[in-house]
């Protein structure tokens, strides 16, 4: 089978579907890959790098749309130089792997099942965790956060880190993140590691573990509230809450030097977190990073696309991030498409099945030869992505298991049986009945038993945990001084006494010379 | 033999034991502590033989060279993954040496006691037969789980409790018509009655305890054959028996308490059998949903060679495997690279107490990078590649998430909080605990899949 891997025509998309160690990978796999001339270049990969991966070069858009599968990153769109749509470049049976956005592109799957080929988009890949590998959502989202922190210095004026230098004591930038989900977690990490004091907010509050793992810290509100929604993502809060959280966001505004915004609420316009007024509070020379640019930003003062002055504040609305680091993320990128294609390739024979009986599959397929199968059915995400083993939601039936059992006098006598209080009581009340009846000849080898038990005590917790296994041995054979108990009765004139005492004799000689023995063997070793 | 010489004889010795064991605090003293034990242990028998020993003199030192030879090959053959096997089935001889001379001793016409002495002695010989007794067959079924002879799951009886409750009333009721009857021949009929009744109570006690228990029970085994040797001590009126018994019978509890701990498992819950015994919770907790990530060996070669500080974590299936040696080697590679390697040890990793101690010295690993748990635990965070060599229960975090998990509480290597874990395994199996693994499907974890030591040694010519 045949994977074309066409140039992207969108307007500044600098990326590229597959980069040259996924090109090796798949004819490892049994593919042939054709790659359009210039497809990498503004990813920084010449042809001449995907030729020695052993992809063949193809001089135009048609050589590598008329591959059996295509892989792309932007949905097809009109390509205006051959004055041609591009999935009129398709052939008829053939596959697509892209971003499609099936919700906003409704006419383009018409198109698709027009020309009867069948589509997998990438952004409509369950978000179960056996799909995490195929997710490039969140292999892109990553990449945008990190950029969104390179563009935030790149137009802050200051350093991220602080310094004491000759020429005086530098403060270090405050920055915060809103919304830590993927894009969010990666920008805390570059700004941690750029050296910034890192605060980030969100709505979910099982991402505050993660938050903090980052070494960032974790603005709350005074406010019960859980913003978990469907699939992990997050959902519309309440109007109290939203006023809460703006107040706080007003606060912060007002004291850090970087906001980058990643709040996104699916199928819904971004919520609008920073407002005008607080834009104007922002010390001159500030930077937010607006990630949700494209579905119209979380600030008032977003211009997607651009970067633009509001009262001396730099807003960036750039909606290419990823695409402005486009040799990072055509690597990834690619490597989720080929995990994809693997997914559907399970002979290694270098042919796909779209099974549509795998949930994953299913998901992604947008259109199966000219049908239009999106959107897909439900699948039970909830339960995949429902964190099976957390503590919270498993503790309240702990205690009621536990409940009844205490009330039980079973139980309770257990309780005063694994209490301290018991043994001492008991060994009271031995020693007591003991000293009633005992003569004076067992009370004498008593004392020496107690004492000697002491004396294992204090011995043994010296002993180093390295060599509890010596010591068991050591003991073993030391326990073997029963022979001398054997060894007074040998001498017996009674038969039956003597042949048990030297059966006794025996096995306890084997044990003598073998415990010592293999002690020594094992004390050599470590020897070291 | 002057009978003062005897006693300071046995005084002697009994000061080499316990220095025997003093010295096995350090690696360094170690040494010379094992040479005390075998000092004190000949004098010991030699003054013994020539006080009391007055006919068969032929036939006793050809038994104790048979018994020693015996004894020194099986000691020299004995594979260090096999040392819980060896431990075990010396634990057994013990017990039967107990049981032997306690019949002997009851047996023998020349021993005369009357009044409280005689109930004295008479119970004396009584309880050890019965250490001795349950000591033998507790230590012989280990023995068959250990080497494989009897699966390692617990045996669970309907009603096992009652049954031992049953048994152990039983010994109490026979031990009270044995005090009182002056018949010595039903005597003889009551003990043995008893001794089968503890032989039994032997098998039942450690065949419901589960293979991840072994530790416990090979150090619980260790403390009765030493409680035994007290009491054949009190029975013989026998100083040295009674200290030493003492000394390994403390030696063993401390042992098993130790081993408890580290698994947040009460003694008693452990002796009584099964894993948690609250009933009901063998379900396994949480189930894991998730999809494991492999890794091949050229890549594990190159994420070792890139890593800076790697923590190795040995498990049972480090020693089933033999896969020390080729860890040693991997280890020493690595280190002459400029890596910090060190190996965290979880107490109850193996079947026996110090297991993995003794088979990374095998190795010749260097001692001064093997770490307790205890000592290394908060370093995980700082960890670049933690390798999970056969380990499961130990490592998984369900002890510290799930409430409700049969291991809750028990402490474990965090190795997830490092940067990589690559675990070792054969296949998917959960551990002896039967609960799943979630750190087999964390994000940060591969799976390297095979038998450890073909592995490792592939590894070893990878990097």
């Amino acid at each position: 089978m045949i994977i074309g891997i066409p140039a992207e025509i969108h307007p500044g998309e600098k990326r590229v579907a597959a980069s040259p160690e996924i090109v090796v990978k798949l004819i490892a796999a049994g593919f042939e890959v054709i790659v359009e001339s210039g497809a990498g270049a503004n990813a920084s990969i010449n042809d001449d790098v995907f030729k020695e991966a052993g992809a063949g070069i193809a001089a135009d858009a048609a050589g590598a749309w008329g591959a059996d599968l295509v892989i792309k990153v932007r949905p097809p769109e009109f390509n205006s130089d051959l004055g041609r749509h591009e999935i009129e470049l398709m052939s008829e049976g053939a596959s697509l792997i892209s971003f499609i956005w099936p919700a906003q592109n409704q006419d383009l799957l018409q198109q698709f099942a027009a020309r009867k080929v069948t589509v997998l988009a990438m952004d409509s890949i369950p978000r179960i965790s056996r799909a995490q590998k195929l997710d490039a959502l969140s292999s892109m989202a990553n990449i945008g956060g990190y950029r969104a922190v390179i563009e935030a210095a790149n137009h802050f004026g200051r350093f991220f880190s602080g310094q004491i230098t000759a020429a005086g004591k530098v403060d270090p930038a405050k920055v915060l993140v809103i919304g830590a989900g993927v894009a969010g977690l990666a920008a805390i990490g570059a700004a941690k590691s750029l050296g910034a004091i890192v605060r980030a907010f969100d709505t979910r509050p099982e991402v505050k573990d993660q938050i903090l793992s980052m070494d960032a810290e974790f603005l709350e509100l005074d406010f019960e509230e859980d913003g978990t929604g469907e699939g992990g993502y997050a959902k519309v809060m309440s109007k109290e809450f939203i006023e809460a959280e703006m107040a706080l966001f007003a606060r912060q505004a007002y004291e850090v030097d970087v906001i980058i915004t990643t709040a996104l609420i699916p199928g819904k316009p971004a919520p609008k977190l920073i407002t005008n007024g607080m834009v104007k509070t922002m010390r001159a020379g500030s930077v937010i990073v607006d990630l949700a640019a494209e579905q119209g930003g979380n600030c008032e003062a977003t211009v997607p696309g651009e970067v633009v002055d509001s009262h001396g504040v730099h807003v960036v609305g750039y909606t290419d991030l990823p695409s402005r680091l486009a040799t990072q993320s055509s690597q990834l990128y690619g490597t989720n498409v080929y995990n994809l294609i693997m997914e559907m390739n399970p002979e290694k024979d270098g042919n796909i099945v779209v099974d549509m009986e795998d949930d994953v599959i299913r998901g992604a397929t947008v259109v199966k030869q000219g049908e239009i199968t999106w959107p897909p059915p439900p699948i039970a995400v909830g339960a995949e992505r429902k964190p099976s083993f957390g503590g919270q939601a498993i503790k309240p039936e702990a205690e009621q298991v536990k409940a009844p059992e205490e009330a039980t006098g079973f139980s309770k006598m257990t309780q005063f049986l694994k209490s301290a209080w018991f043994p001492v009581a008991l060994a009271g009340l031995a020693l007591f009945g003991l000293g009633q009846v005992a003569p004076p000849s067992f009370m004498a080898h008593f004392t020496v038993f107690v004492l000697s038990c002491f004396i294992g005590y204090m011995v043994i917790w010296n002993v180093s945990p390295t060599l509890h296994t010596p010591l068991m041995s050591v003991t073993n054979a030391i326990s073997s001084i029963i022979v001398l108990g054997a060894l007074t009765q040998i001498s017996s004139s009674s038969s039956l006494i003597y042949i048990l005492s030297g059966i006794a004799v025996f096995i306890t000689c084997v044990n003598i010379v073998g415990g010592f023995s293999v002690t020594q063997r094992m004390l050599q070793m470590f020897k070291g | 033999m002057s009978p003062s010489l005897i006693t300071v004889s046995y005084l002697g010795a009994a000061a080499l034991f316990i220095l025997a064991l003093g010295g096995l605090s350090t690696n360094v003293t170690a040494r010379r502590g094992n040479l005390f034990g075998i000092i004190g242990m000949i004098i010991a028998v030699v003054v013994t033989i020539a006080a009391f020993v007055t006919a068969h003199h032929e036939v006793l030192i050809g038994i104790m060279i048979v018994g020693g030879v015996i004894g020194f090959v099986l000691s020299r053959r004995v594979q260090m993954t096999q040392m819980p096997e060896l431990v075990a089935i010396l634990h057994s001889l013990v017990g039967l040496a107990a049981v032997l001379i306690g019949f002997a001793n009851f047996m023998d016409p020349t021993i005369q006691y009357t009044g409280v002495e005689k109930t004295i002695h008479e119970i004396e010989v009584y309880i050890g037969i019965a250490i001795g007794a349950l000591t033998f067959t507790g230590s012989v079924v280990a023995y068959g789980k250990l080497s494989g002879m009897i699966g390692g799951q617990p045996m669970l009886l309907p009603a096992r409790h009652w049954l031992n409750l049953a048994m152990f009333i039983g010994v109490i009721v026979i031990a009270v018509e044995f005090v009182g009857t002056a018949d010595h021949d039903q005597a003889i009929m009551l003990l043995l009655a008893m001794t089968v009744i503890a032989l039994l109570f032997g098998i039942h006690m450690v065949a419901a305890i589960g293979g991840a228990d072994m530790p416990v029970v090979i150090s619980m085994l260790n403390s009765y054959s030493g409680w035994a040797a007290a009491a054949t001590g009190f029975m013989l009126s026998n100083d040295l028996l009674i200290v030493t018994g003492a000394l390994v019978g403390s030696s063993g509890a401390i042992l098993s308490y130790i081993m408890c701990r580290a698994m947040n498992r009460h003694f008693i819950s452990v002796i009584a059998g099964g894993f948690g015994t609250s009933g009901g919770t063998s379900t396994g907790g949480a189930s894991i949903e998730g999809e494991v990530q492999t890794i091949d060996i050229p890549a594990m070669a190159e994420l070792l060679n890139n890593a800076k500080e790697i923590m190795v974590v040995p498990g049972y299936g480090m020693a089933t495997a033999q896969a020390q040696h080729a860890i040693a080697e991997i280890t020493k590679t690595l280190i002459g690279k400029g890596i910090n390697v060190r190996f965290g040890i979880h107490p109850v990793a193996g079947r026996m107490p110090g297991h993995m101690n003794v088979l990374l010295a095998e190795a010749k690993v260097p001692y001064d990078i093997v770490f307790e748990m205890d000592e290394i635990n908060d370093d995980f965070p700082n960890i670049d590649v933690s390798i999970v060599v056969g380990a499961n229960d130990t490592v998984n975090p369900l002890a510290q998430e799930d409430a409700d998990s049969p291991i809750a509480g028990m402490p474990v290597l965090e190795v997830w909080k490092g940067k990589t874990t690559v675990v070792l395994k054969r296949g998917m199996a959960a551990g002896y605990a039967g609960v799943d693994n979630p750190l087999f499907v964390k994000e940060n974890t591969r799976m390297l899949f095979g038998d450890a030591k073909e592995t490792l040694d592939a590894l070893a010519q990878a990097i």
